[in-house]
């Protein structure tokens, strides 16, 4: 059983195992003592009453994955003065750390990417109360309609816990998608219509359709794209 | 089957000392009095024709029965590539350029067979007028340093024996029968060489991790997937010096403690895959690879694996993940790659420039490697010198060179008469410098000052009619097609900065759009998972910079300056200079322009889609772009 003290005062017990290697480290100038192997986000998260990291592509059931990048931190790994940032989903615990969660820069930061979510999915309730929270009114460029901030947690959770990789992620850049494999219309019998990827969806852009299969966001490239993309094709002799 | 087996064991090279009695042998066979035609098969050399040189050379010496007498050798690229097809004749260096098939039977008769120098095949020295005949005086290559890349005009890179016979694996030799793995990695170290594939990473840094990691297996990889626009130096490396590249990871291997390796080469550069292969082949056959290396018991393999053609694959968390048979996405790298790398197990590696020097420090000694260059940044770099410059090709110098020697001195100026405007370092991570800045030194810390990057070595000069709004959104462009898509900031954000370039550059921008690719900006590089999204600003954020007023002349006069983006320009004739030559009139493909013989012309704006064809052609500077 170890213990953490928050402000050198306050003593919680934290259930980890026995003789499990413990780190001492410092989340927003109070001190913790973890124990080792995890990253800075599951040490947070496990604490009530420290820290303040949104996130949006991390599920306990799987793997962490850093895309959303909404639970950047700033820490110094000798803690001396010189910070770097960091995704706390990924970054592991270390003796002597500091993590600050929520500076001027991290707020500066976290709004700047709620405004892009927020523009590319003006319509979700989850972006729009991070939005909320985060100050940010009106995103600056053209909105689009889309559901799926492309987090990956579907894909991953179709993979790692039901062992199945049903669906994948496809393409990449802004043309990225979550689709059946080979890109087909249709799921295939890799589909056990489990539901795990509409459960873990954390904008809930997957819905389960009425053959109890999931339905899956379709990103919608713009007409005029796809336009200039067939006049490309057609003008290329092949 | 037997005889091959005999033929294999008999070119085995079994210690240290049959490696050198190897290399006599060769060096003794070979008559350095004998005529030897090098023909530089490099890329650009290629694409200008020298596959059809070699023919006619290869042709004419069978034709003439001048087998013996002529040594004929396709090199790699020899970098002067603005003036291939390139041909040297040794001993006495002559220098031919722009060589075609239609003068090989001259070359043979005059020069070959009675030491003629034929002029018209020389090289002017624009500055003088001087016709220059043999290649160590032609300016280009006398003000460079070539340690790395000089070999690459006088070996074959099919041959193997030609690498030996330049001293190669001497290095390899020495390490494996006299040095222990720390002692290695000590005298990197010491050398001072940093990582050439772009981050600038201590070499012997990120060796001691690989080292200090404990693991059964680890593995040493040679990243070849040069991706940026317009660089080619790791290319016409491994081109044309495979083996150097070869030793190094070899030498690297052995000093970490790494039995196999691997290089990430592009598909699209089948030359080097093709020259790669071989060379590791022929390394075999010598026992200078494999099993046993020289007796010495160290095994090491290596394998070449086929880049898919994704421009992130460049960066070493991207291309271990391709390696492994993943989709070539980055991962965080707060566990090393030195440590975690490859298949979780400790991966050491480095970029062809940086393979290619390693057994050059080995054999002339890190105190002679560290005195070439600046404080921060030792030894040589190569640079692919392309753009608006009158001498395109791959030029190796001194770190700590300015850019104007590099630029004027080297690369001869801007064709045309044209000013220099700036010069692009680092590909689509680096930015643009301006004339002011000039005479800054070349080296990793003072171009990142200037807020772009040493990269990998690109460098694109650009002069007057260069807009460099335009230039920002075509590397945001490029960046935006090659983003892997996985990390909010780069999927959203360079889409988000080219929607807003391509704006301003068709007149609709704002004048708030400037913060706005500010904060863009700073969000791409705190937010970003791999250094592609973290330094994607920085095309965006140099131009910006330095280039302000043009930004504001495109948002708040709508115009550019530089008469570049098409929307923003306006094609008029002036009736006074326009003697009517019917030029225009031919040359435009709409039907804009009409007019009649000797009158003066006139052009439609409506029909007009200022694709600048007359402006191109008219003699009189009649056609008025605004």
């Amino acid at each position: 059983m170890a213990k953490v003290w928050i402000d050198g005062e306050t003593t919680i017990e934290v259930r980890d195992a026995d003789g499990v290697n413990s780190v001492y480290l410092t989340v927003d100038d109070k001190g913790i003592i973890v124990s080792a192997g995890q990253t800075i986000l599951q040490a947070v998260q496990r604490i009530n009453g420290i820290g303040n990291i949104p996130a949006l592509c991390n599920h306990p059931a799987v793997k962490p994955y850093g895309a959303c990048r909404l639970c950047t931190v700033e820490v110094s790994e000798d803690g001396g003065d010189k910070f770097k940032f960091v995704a706390a989903c990924l970054y592991p615990v270390k003796d002597g750390l500091i993590v600050r969660t929520n500076t001027e820069k991290i707020k500066k930061l976290r709004k700047g990417i709620i405004e892009l979510m927020l523009a590319r999915c003006p319509n979700v309730k989850r972006i729009q109360e991070l939005a909320e929270e985060y100050g940010v009114e009106k995103p600056r460029f053209v909105l689009g309609d889309q559901d799926c901030i492309l987090c990956g947690l579907c894909v991953r959770a179709c993979q790692e816990i039901i062992g199945k990789s049903a669906i994948s992620l496809v393409n990449r850049g802004i043309y990225r998608e979550v689709a059946a494999p080979f890109y087909a219309y249709e799921l295939t019998e890799e589909c056990i219509g489990c539901g795990d990827c509409a459960f873990v969806c954390p904008t809930g852009a997957i819905e389960m359709g009425p053959d109890g299969k999931p339905i899956l966001p379709r990103v919608k490239i713009p007409f005029a794209e796809i336009e200039a993309m067939m006049k490309k094709e057609a003008a290329t002799p092949s | 089957m037997v005889e091959q087996v005999r033929r294999l064991l008999e070119k085995r090279v079994e210690s240290a000392a049959g490696l050198e009695s190897l290399r006599q042998s060769i060096v003794d066979k070979r008559d350095t009095s004998r005529t030897c035609i090098s023909v530089c098969g490099g890329t650009g050399c290629r694409a200008s024709g020298a596959e059809a040189v070699v023919e006619a050379f290869l042709d004419e010496i069978e034709r003439r029965e001048l087998q013996v007498q002529v040594e004929m050798k396709e090199t790699g690229c020899h970098g002067f590539c603005e003036r291939g097809p390139l041909v040297v004749i040794r001993p006495k260096q002559i220098f031919y350029q722009r060589v075609k098939p239609e003068d090989i039977p001259e070359i043979i008769a005059e020069t070959v067979l009675k030491g003629n120098i034929i002029e018209r095949l020389l090289y002017v020295d624009p500055a003088t007028k001087e016709k220059i005949i043999y290649e160590p005086d032609v300016p280009f290559y006398k003000r460079q340093t070539r340690t790395i890349f000089g070999a690459n005009g006088t070996i074959d890179p099919k041959n193997i024996e030609d690498y030996i016979a330049s001293g190669g694996y001497s290095a390899l030799s020495r390490v494996l029968t006299g040095m222990k793995p720390q002692q290695i990695i000590d005298e990197i170290k010491k050398s001072g060489l940093r990582g050439r594939g772009g981050g600038g990473f201590p070499t012997g840094k990120k060796w001691q991790s690989c080292l200090d990691a404990k693991a059964d297996i680890k593995y040493v990889i040679c990243n070849a997937d040069e991706g940026d626009p317009g660089a080619y130096q790791d290319r016409s490396l491994l081109e044309g010096n495979p083996h150097s590249v070869l030793e190094g990871m070899i030498i690297g291997a052995y000093a970490i403690g790494s039995r196999r390796g691997y290089i990430y080469v592009r598909n699209e550069y089948p030359l080097a895959v093709r020259h790669a292969r071989i060379a590791i082949e022929q390394a075999m056959d010598y026992g200078l690879l494999g099993e046993n290396i020289l007796g010495s018991g160290f095994d090491f393999n290596v394998t070449i694996n086929k880049g898919g053609g994704a421009f992130v694959c460049g960066e070493s968390s991207a291309l271990m993940a391709s390696l492994e048979g993943k989709i070539g996405e980055p991962r965080a790298k707060y566990v090393h790659m030195s440590e975690k790398g490859l298949w979780n197990s400790p991966s050491l590696l480095n970029n062809v420039k940086t393979w290619a020097n390693v057994p050059l420090i080995i054999n002339k000694g890190a105190d002679w490697y560290s005195r070439i260059g600046t404080a921060g940044s030792k030894g040589t770099m190569i640079f692919s010198l392309v753009g608006n410059i009158n001498n395109t090709g791959l030029v190796e110098v001194p770190m700590g060179i300015t850019l104007r020697e590099m630029i004027f001195d080297i690369g001869g100026g801007i064709p045309n008469g044209k000013k220099f405007k700036a010069v692009q370092t680092g590909g689509p991570s680096g930015g643009c410098i301006p004339e002011k800045f000039l005479d800054t030194p070349v080296d990793f810390d003072e171009l990142t000052k200037l807020g772009s990057m040493m990269g990998s070595g690109g460098m694109i000069v650009m002069d007057e009619n260069t807009c460099m709004v335009d230039v920002a959104r075509y590397f945001v462009e490029f960046l935006k097609g090659e983003s892997c898509g996985k990390c909010t900031p780069c999927r959203e954000g360079i889409n988000r900065m080219s929607e807003i370039l391509t704006n301003i550059t068709q007149g609709k921008g704002k004048p708030e759009d400037l913060d706005t690719l500010e904060d863009l900006a700073g969000v791409l590089s705190t937010g970003a998972l791999c250094a592609l999204g973290q330094t994607a600003a920085n095309p965006v954020m140099s131009t910006l910079r330095y280039f302000r007023d043009e930004y504001i002349a495109h948002i708040e006069q709508k115009k550019c300056p530089a008469g570049v983006c098409r929307e923003l320009i306006k094609y008029s004739i002036d009736p006074e200079k326009c003697v009517g030559c019917l030029r225009c009139l031919r040359g435009c493909p709409t039907g804009a322009i009409s007019g009649e013989k000797r009158e003066p012309h006139t052009l439609n704006q409506g029909l007009c889609i200022r694709c600048g064809a007359c402006y191109d052609v008219c003699k009189f500077d009649a056609v008025i772009r605004q």
